[in-house]
C-alpha cells in the first residue's frame, strides 16, 4: 500500500495517457532527447517540492483561496528552475523558451496538488509527486528519443544512423521535427497502452 | 499589425504549433455548442489579459521601468512569472461572475472548464510570448487578439470533426482521446501550410 501512489502513475494512472493532463509541453519540448531531458527534471522538482509543500500546509490552507495558494507555490518553485536553467544550462534554456514557465500550469503539478496533496499527509503526497512526475517523464523521453532519432539521426546530438548526406544510409524523415508528428506518436501510444489494458479504453458516448 | 495578426492566428497558432492549451483543448472538444463557447470566453479572457501583462512587465517589472520612482536599477522582470498568473487569474474570476450573471446557459455549459482557464497554458504562454518578443502595447492588443481567435477557431473545427468521427466506427483503443489527437496532428499539418505565406 505504502508504494501504491509511486508506482500507480507511471503506467497504470500514468497522468498523460489516461488522465490526460500535462499534454502541452509533453508535446512542445520533445522535438530533442535533451531538452525533454531537462523539462523531465524540471517537472520532477517540482511536482515533488509542490505536492510536499501543499500537503504540509494543507490545513492552513482556506478553501476559498486554495487555488491562488496553490499556483502560487507552483510558481515560486518554478521561478527558481528558470533561474537555474539561465544560469547553468543556457542553451537548453533558450531552447526551451517558454515552456519552463509554463510549468506553472501544467496541469499535471496543479492536477495532483488538487487532487491529492490537498488531501493526504507528506510522504505519501511525495510518492505521489515523484510517480507523476516520472510517469510524465518516460512518456517525454520515449517521444523525444523517437522524435530526434528520425528527424536528424541522433540522440542527445550523438550520430545513431549515419546520414545519406554524410555518406550513409539514413535519409531524416523532416516530418518528425515538425509538431504535426508528436501528436501522431501521442496517439500511436494512447492506443498501445489502452491496447494492452482495454479497460482504459474509452466507452461509446452515450447520448 | 496585419502580419501579428495573422500568424499568430494561422501560422504560429498556439494550440497547432506551440501545443498550448491542450488539456482543455482535448476534454472541451467533444461537442461543438460547448467549444464555440469555450472559444469566446478564450477570445475575450486573451484580448484583456495580454495587453493588461504587457501594461505591467514594460511599466513596472522589466529592467530600469521603475526609474520614474528612482529604482532604475532594479530588474524585476523574473516576477514576471507570478505577476501574469494573478492577472489571468483574477481575469477569468471576474468573466466567471458575468457569464454566471448575464448568461446562466453558457455558465453552466462550461461547467469547470472556466476555472481551468486560468491554468490553460494558451493564455499564460501568450503573455509570456508578448515579452519573449518584445510587443509594444498595441501590438500586445493585436496578439492577444489574433491568437485567441486562432484557439477558438482550432477548438471549433477540432469539436465539429471529433462530432462526426462519433458516428463512426474507430478501433476500440484509438477511441476518444486517441482519435482526437490523430485529427489534431491533421489540422496541425494543415495550418502549417499557412507558415508559406508572406503578409503586408
Amino acid at each position: 500500500m505504502s508504494t501504491n501512489p509511486l508506482v500507480k502513475p507511471i503506467i497504470a494512472e500514468n497522468p498523460v495517457t489516461f488522465q490526460v493532463l500535462g499534454i502541452c509541453s509533453a508535446l512542445a519540448v520533445t522535438t530533442s532527447l535533451s531538452t525533454s531531458l531537462v523539462m523531465s527534471a524540471a517537472l520532477i522538482f517540482v511536482l515533488s517540492l509542490s505536492n510536499v509543500t501543499i500537503s504540509t500546509i494543507r490545513a492552513h490552507i482556506p478553501n476559498s483561496i486554495r487555488l491562488i495558494v496553490q499556483i502560487t507555490i507552483i510558481a515560486s518553485l518554478v521561478i527558481i528552475v528558470d533561474l537555474v536553467l539561465q544560469a547553468y544550462l543556457f542553451e537548453i534554456s533558450k531552447r526551451l523558451s517558454v515552456f519552463v514557465g509554463l510549468i506553472v500550469t501544467n496541469c499535471i503539478v496543479l492536477g495532483r496538488a488538487e487532487a491529492y496533496a490537498m488531501k493526504n499527509s507528506p510522504w505519501p503526497s511525495l510518492l505521489d509527486g515523484i510517480g507523476n512526475a516520472f510517469g510524465y517523464a518516460w512518456i517525454l523521453l520515449l517521444i523525444g528519443s523517437v522524435r530526434e532519432l528520425l528527424a536528424a539521426g541522433t540522440l542527445m546530438g550523438h550520430e545513431v544512423f549515419v546520414l545519406v548526406d554524410n555518406g550513409g544510409w539514413f535519409t531524416p524523415l523532416l516530418l518528425m521535427a515538425l509538431p504535426p508528428s508528436a501528436f501522431f506518436l501521442l496517439a500511436v501510444l494512447v492506443w498501445i497502452v489502452r491496447t494492452i489494458r482495454p479497460e482504459q479504453a474509452e466507452q461509446e458516448e452515450q447520448v | 499589425m496585419i502580419d501579428i495578426l495573422l500568424t499568430s492566428m494561422f501560422s504560429e497558432n498556439l494550440a497547432l504549433a506551440y501545443f498550448l492549451g491542450m488539456c482543455t483543448f482535448l476534454a472541451v472538444s467533444r461537442h461543438f455548442e460547448t467549444a464555440f463557447g469555450l472559444g469566446l470566453a478564450m477570445v475575450a479572457v486573451q484580448t484583456i489579459t495580454v495587453p493588461i501583462n504587457n501594461l505591467i512587465f514594460t511599466r513596472l517589472l522589466d529592467e530600469g521601468a521603475l526609474a520614474w520612482a528612482g529604482l532604475g536599477y532594479l530588474d524585476l522582470s523574473f516576477l514576471n512569472l507570478i505577476a501574469s498568473i494573478g492577472v489571468i487569474a483574477a481575469i477569468v474570476q471576474i468573466l466567471e461572475m458575468v457569464l454566471d450573471r448575464y448568461f446562466p446557459r453558457l455558465y453552466r455549459a462550461l461547467g469547470i472548464f472556466l476555472p481551468l482557464i486560468t491554468v490553460n497554458c494558451a493564455i499564460l504562454g501568450a503573455s509570456l510570448f508578448m515579452v519573449e518578443r518584445k510587443y509594444n502595447f498595441e501590438e500586445s492588443i493585436v496578439y492577444g487578439f489574433g491568437s485567441g481567435l486562432g484557439w477558438a477557431l482550432a477548438i471549433c473545427a477540432l469539436a465539429a470533426m471529433r462530432e462526426r468521427v462519433d458516428e463512426s466506427q474507430v478501433p476500440a483503443g484509438l477511441r476518444g482521446l486517441g482519435i482526437a489527437f490523430v485529427l489534431t496532428g491533421l489540422m496541425s499539418m494543415g495550418f502549417a501550410a499557412f507558415s508559406g505565406l508572406e503578409f503586408g
